[in-house]
């Protein structure tokens, strides 16, 4: 073995053990930030492992549900797993303020954690945009011009 | 015959001529017959012009609202602006597929052209190999994204593009931007298999993967930021960058692209590392499609993916062929590319290259790994996940920090064994105004590791560069009794690749500062108000004046009006975030209100708004440099544009053959 060879072979070898310390430091990492997508009864299934992570849990907004504290920026409601009347649901805390589309019904995603005492913490509200593009269908959504002018009667905007 | 028959005519034609031009260029370059180039010049020719005339079809079909053609009843309508009607063409996936025809066709056509009478045999074979990838695309946009099908009852009108789409003129610019970045890739590609398939990679033919690998980069660069820029001023979210499976996907290739750049100069210089640049080139062009795969089919949930479609298995198919061809051909031909020379020297410019191009390997592993992570996890345990901003953050910021410094680094190492004393002295003054900086930035009570690190390095850096760029000006402001700016063009033309990629450093300079200082030191505020009441945002003071609505010819609109006192009192001004309601749309777009200055960015959006009350609620953040980001551009661009300049040697050869085609400048020959 002449000095070239071993110098590559001590190359070849440090390239190594980088790349799988790297390889280690990347999938540990991975694991703390993963961010679960689960649906109200999924994540009631996960049983004691729900408290923890990351969660984003899509649903509806069950009607009814919505309370809006305006003053104390404090919002709370349930996110149902679909919109049939008992359909599981979990009650959701959130310090932010709705956005416009935020109401009855509506799909939601929240990104927060559940905590043990059954209380989703949300830190980021998120309103399904409906991805069909497509013109509103009849009754099927308030004008704008109608939200402008008329009382906030399903509490939808602060 | 209707204008969707005519289309798909073209594009059937296109077809052929790329699948013909594939086959004559790769059996003939194989076979090593120089005779057979003609066949493909001409079969590339051809299939620029009918991607060419297919799109212009498609671009007839929308300004004329024919909605017989399937596109134009999906992303027509009678109401649309008519500068929107022509980028509709991109707004969905099947339009976009076929503009990505057009620019492989100007692409192909650019590069045949310019290298038609270089050896005919490596231009043969890389033709024939763009022309394969060429073969994919017009199978794509013919069969399983065909966007000229016609419908049989068409409709009286359209839907429009989607509102997002609508809502910016930067999205006029930004996909072609980034088409261009992510369809040149094909051009290196193609020359480096070129060059395995010869089994040989003479340094002539090192010059135009060089080259075009340049061309495609900056409009990839440029692409990438002006995509964080629509995010920061349409999403409304308050950031540019969120580690979204679809910038990731376009962050893949520039990490791997920016590589190739770097270790191409070792190659070049040290005839070393050919076989890794190769692989470099290769991965770009890999990972660019497996980005289209990812931002195309739908496979991942983003605001990106706006169609879900089923070219996905297609995409998957022709991204097994490429790894295995490449990996194939590498193994194949690996032991032609023999490093000539090795490192030996541990203090050198090409050793800080090499921990470039390792540093460089390791993003792009990080950020793949994170990226294809939830994809595994549905595919194979039916897991729902994503990765989570932190996991980027965390690990990746270590190494960016690392690539400034070496940054710094590089260039103040020669070439080979560095003289410690002269190192030293060198060493003395960037280091110096890297404390002093550090210092001042303590002082205005600016606090944490990683953007103090940044702005020191930055500091020393910007001085490293901006001495490199300097001595030889001042040398022939002395010597040469030359004014300054003789002396700057004078330099910049004798060694134009060092002097544009100083230049360029210094725009990655502006990129970093602005990235640390704009997520480092953000202010956030949210707030409910009643007209009259204000909010404060950092110092600065924001009264709600009252909601106004108007109308515009595509969508009507609903704002907040603010008037904006600056913390120093200075002059008010009006800002009116807002939420934009299209005919077309079930939901609201918003557009926050930017006030923009050197120093900082305030950066308002309405959130909602209640008629009744009038009262409405508003996210307000400042972004401190954040705009530094985007003025970063020019800086970029000229770097690339010194680097790419044909020098004058070749000049009278560019005279002789005028070209018009994008990469023009690509005739310098292995000067510089």
């Amino acid at each position: 073995m002449n000095a070239t060879t071993r110098n590559r072979l001590v190359a070849v070898a440090a390239l190594a053990v980088a790349a799988a310390g790297l390889g280690v430091i990347a999938f540990g990492n991975l694991g703390e930030n993963l961010v679960y997508y689960w649906s109200p009864q999924e994540m009631l299934d996960q049983g004691s492992k729900a408290h923890g992570p990351t969660i984003r849990l899509g649903g509806v907004v069950k009607s009814g549900t919505i309370e809006w504290e305006a003053d104390k920026t404090a919002l709370s409601f349930r996110v149902a797993q679909d919109d049939a009347e008992d359909a599981v649901s979990v009650i959701v805390h959130s310090r932010e303020t709705p956005p416009q589309m935020f109401r009855d019904g509506i799909g939601v995603v929240v990104e927060g954690t559940y905590s043990a005492a059954g209380i989703f913490e949300s830190n980021r509200l998120m309103v399904n945009h409906s991805n069909e593009y497509r013109p509103p269908e009849e009754g099927e959504k308030r004008d704008w011009k109608e939200t402008l002018s008329e009382s906030s009667s399903a509490a939808v905007t602060p | 015959m209707s204008l969707g028959h005519l289309g798909y005519a073209f594009v059937l034609a296109g077809l052929v001529s790329a699948g013909f031009g594939a086959v004559v260029g790769i059996a003939g370059g194989l076979r090593r017959r120089p005779s057979t180039l003609r066949w493909a010049l001409w079969a590339t020719f051809a299939f620029g012009a009918f991607m060419l005339a297919a799109n212009l079809t498609m671009e007839v079909g929308l300004l004329t609202d024919d909605f017989s053609i399937r596109y134009v009843s999906q992303v027509g309508s009678t109401q649309t602006p008519t500068v929107f009607k022509i980028v509709a063409l991109w707004s969905a996936l099947e339009g976009s597929i076929l503009f990505w025809g057009l620019v492989l066709g100007a692409y192909l056509t650019a590069f045949a052209f310019l290298h038609r009478r270089d050896e005919p045999v490596y231009v043969s074979l890389a033709l024939g190999v763009m022309l394969a990838v060429a073969t994919f695309f017009a199978f794509l946009i013919a069969g399983p994204a065909n966007p000229f099908e016609v419908l049989p009852n068409p409709p009286l009108d359209g839907p429009g593009p989607n509102p997002l789409l609508q809502n910016h003129i930067l999205m006029v610019i930004h996909p072609p931007m980034l088409y261009l970045g992510y369809v040149g890739m094909t051009v290196p590609f193609g020359v480096a298999l070129a060059a395995l398939l010869k089994g040989e990679i003479s340094p002539s033919w090192m010059v135009p993967l060089r080259q075009w690998t340049l061309v495609a980069w900056i409009f990839l660069t440029v692409g990438i930021i002006l995509g964080a820029w629509w995010a920061y001023a349409v999403l409304g979210w308050g950031g540019y960058w969120a580690w979204d499976p679809v910038e990731n996907a376009s962050l893949l290739p520039w990490l791997t692209a920016t590589a190739f750049i770097h270790s191409t100069m070792v190659q070049e210089r040290k005839r070393m590392l050919k076989l890794w640049t190769i692989s470099l080139a290769l991965a770009s062009f890999v990972l660019t499609i497996l980005g289209t795969f990812m931002t195309r089919s739908g496979v991942f949930n983003s605001v990106h993916s706006f169609t879900q479609s089923d070219i996905g298995p297609t995409f998957l198919v022709f991204i097994g062929i490429l790894l295995v061809a490449c990996i194939a051909l590498l193994a194949a031909r690996g032991h032609l590319l023999v490093a000539e020379d090795h490192i030996n020297a541990p203090v050198s410019r090409e050793t800080t290259i090499l921990l470039n191009n390792l540093l460089f390997a390791a993003l792009t592993f990080v950020v793949l790994v994170g990226t294809l992570h939830p994809l595994i996890a549905e595919g194979l345990f039916d897991k729902r996940v994503s990765v989570g901003a932190p996991y980027f953050n965390r690990l990746t910021l270590p190494f960016w920090v690392t690539v400034l410094f070496l940054m710094g680094v590089g260039p103040m190492l020669p070439w080979g064994r560095a003289d410690a004393t002269k190192v030293r002295q060198q060493f003395v003054i960037p280091a110096l105004v890297s404390l002093v900086t550090v210092g001042i930035a303590l002082a205005l009570g600016l606090r944490g590791f990683y953007p103090l690190a940044v702005f020191g390095l930055a500091a020393f850096v910007t001085v490293i560069t901006l001495r490199e760029l300097w001595i030889p000006i001042r040398g022939r402001m002395k010597d040469g009794r030359e004014g300054l700016w003789a002396a700057t063009v004078g330099s910049a033309g004798r060694a134009r690749r060092r002097f544009g990629g100083y230049v360029v450093h210094l725009g990655v300079v502006m990129i970093a500062v602005a990235v640390a200082a704009s997520s480092a030191y953000v202010t956030h505020t949210s707030a409910t108000l009643k007209p009259g009441q204000s909010f404060t945002l950092d110092g600065h003071t924001l009264r709600f004046e009252g909601l106004v609505t108007g109308k515009e010819p595509h969508r009507e609109f609903v704002a907040g009006r603010l008037t904006f006192t600056p913390r120093d009192g200075g002059s008010t001004l009006e800002l009116l975030p807002r939420m934009n309601y299209y005919e077309t749309s079930t939901d609201p777009v918003g557009t926050p209100a930017v006030h923009e200055t050197l120093r900082e960015d305030v950066y308002v959006s309405l959130l909602a708004f209640d008629g009744k009350g009038h009262s409405a609620s508003f996210n307000a953040w400042t972004f401190p440099l954040v705009s530094w980001i985007w003025w970063s551009i020019p800086l970029l661009v000229l770097g690339c544009a010194i680097s790419l300049w044909p020098s004058r040697r070749s000049k009278a050869k560019a005279a002789a053959a005028p070209a018009a085609a994008p990469g023009s400048d690509a005739l310098e020959k292995g000067a510089a």
